[in-house]
């Protein structure tokens, strides 16, 4: 193995070479470096990289910890103290964090270096990442369509060997349906399993932060290091964190695992309908029981995510005032001038759209038919699956409906995007946790895979029970070895 | 519901100056996803408690003890103007 192939490691692999003391932090920086500047042209997935600065952290990092000399890629909008945190967004254009978030404390307490900031949706809104502002994500697989969104440059860097893991969040799907279009694992932690303090927020009751991998056992070991209560947020679950490699391994003797009827509807694309019913074929001959289970309000999950986020997210995103931070208009005639200009030239449409539509239905007049239904409902769909775990340990279903659309073919239609969540959105709801790994892939033209991707879902805080079951399927698999060719 | 919608009111509530061509996209647009969210009033909400959260956790205290937080250099390091350790903001009292 020389130098060059390092990039293409997972991070089990590369913690084993830098154990060995075969290479060392800062030539594992070194090579990856290399192999952004040789591919990320293409690719866009970073929007800024400090090898000097990294390379300074590699070379005091101690070695004997859990994740010692693992770069990790960051989702621009979790702050890292010193780097930018922009957003995607033209309003914290040029802002540096003057602290940094716990999740990064925590990595760096395991001896990760957080390296690099990855492109994404303007403010997590959106499911291509197509609402950056400050440049265009290419899927891997084919540079002519999107990587999913919004964590989009996370995914698309671990797919394409220029990151060996990444954080992302996930406030409707934005860890785990890029990771299906990009071809790999993106976990979605429990509501409160992951601190959020230092973490932008769009949706707070939904917001998750949690791992972009290129394997399940990645994705655990990530886990192992940001999980765990936090006295600066105050929605972090105070609950032990089990180890969450333990389980890896164990066959699925016993489990049951539940296919909602409602998830097999028409509009799902028939390549990732195939894909994902020999998957649960697989399941059943590695040992699961799976059983037909209901999911009676899925059909509103939509419209109650995009009440309750839009509305949370108008509120978060009133501290864009151009006094503290960021963006701020010239020449303005008085406040409400400032407010309003300050706002219009830093937010992009997505924003912009989001933000009315989260106004609206909190307005006096329509909180009780929008807002107020809206959370009801979603107590409705929380129930569903409260009842679903009583049955099964899983649910199973396609992470997206269809493999990467096309750059451009659904940015003139808003709700369209809106549907490409249509399989993750609940998750967020009821707050359980969820994990997308790959499960086959689609050919619409000749010579380029599309990648699929599998969603298991689980109970809140059986993230370990989840990380078996995507494992076992994993290892009992070729997909996700196959790499795409750039 | 949906065609109560008045974008130039709300962008008022806002604080957000929208082009007319933004106000007629997003009348349209939002329009089309207020139609699609009308399906909510199918479901029978009687009863049912408004669920603010997935996780049900109420009175989170922690100790009130001082910690160490920004001096005011770092507080200010990203304001867009600023003077004398202080945010200059724009006139609010006439």
């Amino acid at each position: 193995m020389t130098k060059r192939d390092l990039p293409a490691l997972s991070i089990v692999e590369l913690r084993d070479l830098l154990r060995r003391g075969e290479i060392s932090p800062a030539e594992t920086l070194q090579a990856l470096e290399e192999r952004i500047n040789a591919v990320d042209d293409k690719i866009g997935a970073y929007l800024e990289h400090d090898l000097a600065a990294a390379t300074a952290e590699a070379e005091k990092v101690d070695m004997t910890l859990p994740l010692g000399g693992i770069p990790i890629a960051i989702k621009d909008l979790i702050n890292v103290q010193g780097q930018q945190c922009t957003c995607g967004s033209k309003i914290l254009h040029g802002y540096r964090a003057p602290y940094s978030a716990t999740v990064i404390e925590k990595l760096r307490a395991q001896g990760a270096i957080p390296f690099g900031r990855m492109n994404m949706d303007e403010f997590a809104m959106g499911s291509s990442t197509e609402n950056s502002s400050a440049q265009v994500t290419r899927n891997p697989w084919d540079l002519s369509r999107v990587p999913g969104g919004s964590s989009g440059g996370s995914a698309a860097a671990v797919a394409a060997d220029i990151a060996f893991g990444a954080l992302g969040s996930d406030t409707g799907g934005s860890i785990r349906q890029p990771a299906a279009l990009s071809g790999i694992v993106g976990f979605k932690p429990s509501y409160g399993r992951v601190s959020r303090f230092g973490l932008v927020a769009f949706a707070s009751s939904l917001d998750q932060i949690g791992p972009l991998t290129k394997t399940v056992h990645d994705s655990a070991l990530l886990m192992n290091a940001i999980a765990g209560h936090d006295s600066r947020d105050s929605t972090s679950l105070n609950a032990p964190v089990p180890d969450y490699t333990k389980n890896l391994g164990r066959d699925l003797k016993g489990i049951r695992i539940g296919m909602p009827e409602e998830y097999m509807i028409e509009g799902v694309d028939p390549v990732v309908k195939n894909a994902v019913v020999a998957a649960v074929k697989q399941l059943g001959s590695l040992g699961a029981e799976v059983v037909e289970i209901s999911l009676p309000h899925t059909d509103y999950a939509i419209s109650v995510y995009y009440i309750l986020a839009t509305a949370e997210a108008s509120a978060n995103l009133a501290r864009f005032d151009g006094v503290r931070y960021g963006h701020r208009a010239e020449k303005v005639s008085n406040l409400f001038d400032h407010y309003a200009r300050t706002r219009a030239e830093g937010f992009g449409a997505e924003v912009k759209r989001r933000i009315i539509l989260g106004t609206y239905v909190l307005s006096s007049g329509y909180y009780d038919a929008y807002y107020l239904r809206a959370q009801k409902v979603r107590e409705l769909i929380r129930q569903d699956f409260a009842e679903a775990f009583e049955k099964v340990e899983a649910l199973v279903s396609p992470t997206s409906p269809s493999p990467a659309f096309k750059l451009g073919e659904k940015t003139s239609d808003p709700l369209q995007m809106y549907l490409a969540d249509i399989f993750t959105n609940a998750a967020n709801l009821a707050g359980i946790c969820g994990i997308s790994v790959p499960c086959g892939f689609a050919e619409p033209e000749s010579g380029k895979k599309l990648p699929i991707g599998l969603q298991l879902l689980g109970k809140a805080l059986d993230e370990a029970r989840i990380f078996q079951i995507a494992h076992a399927y994993e290892q009992s698999t070729d997909w996700h070895k196959t790499r795409p060719k750039i | 519901m949906a065609s109560e919608l008045d974008v130039a009111y709300v962008a008022q509530l806002a604080r957000l100056h929208l082009t007319a061509e933004e106000t007629k996209l997003f009348q349209k647009q939002l329009g089309d996803v207020l139609k699609y969210a009308e399906k909510l009033k199918e479901v029978n909400v009687e009863g049912v408690e408004a669920a603010a959260h997935a996780v049900p956790i109420f009175n989170v205290f922690r100790e009130d003890t001082a910690r160490d937080w920004f001096t005011a250099a770092e507080a200010l390091s990203n304001a867009p103007r600023q003077t004398n350790n202080l945010f200059i903001v724009t006139k609010v009292v006439e």
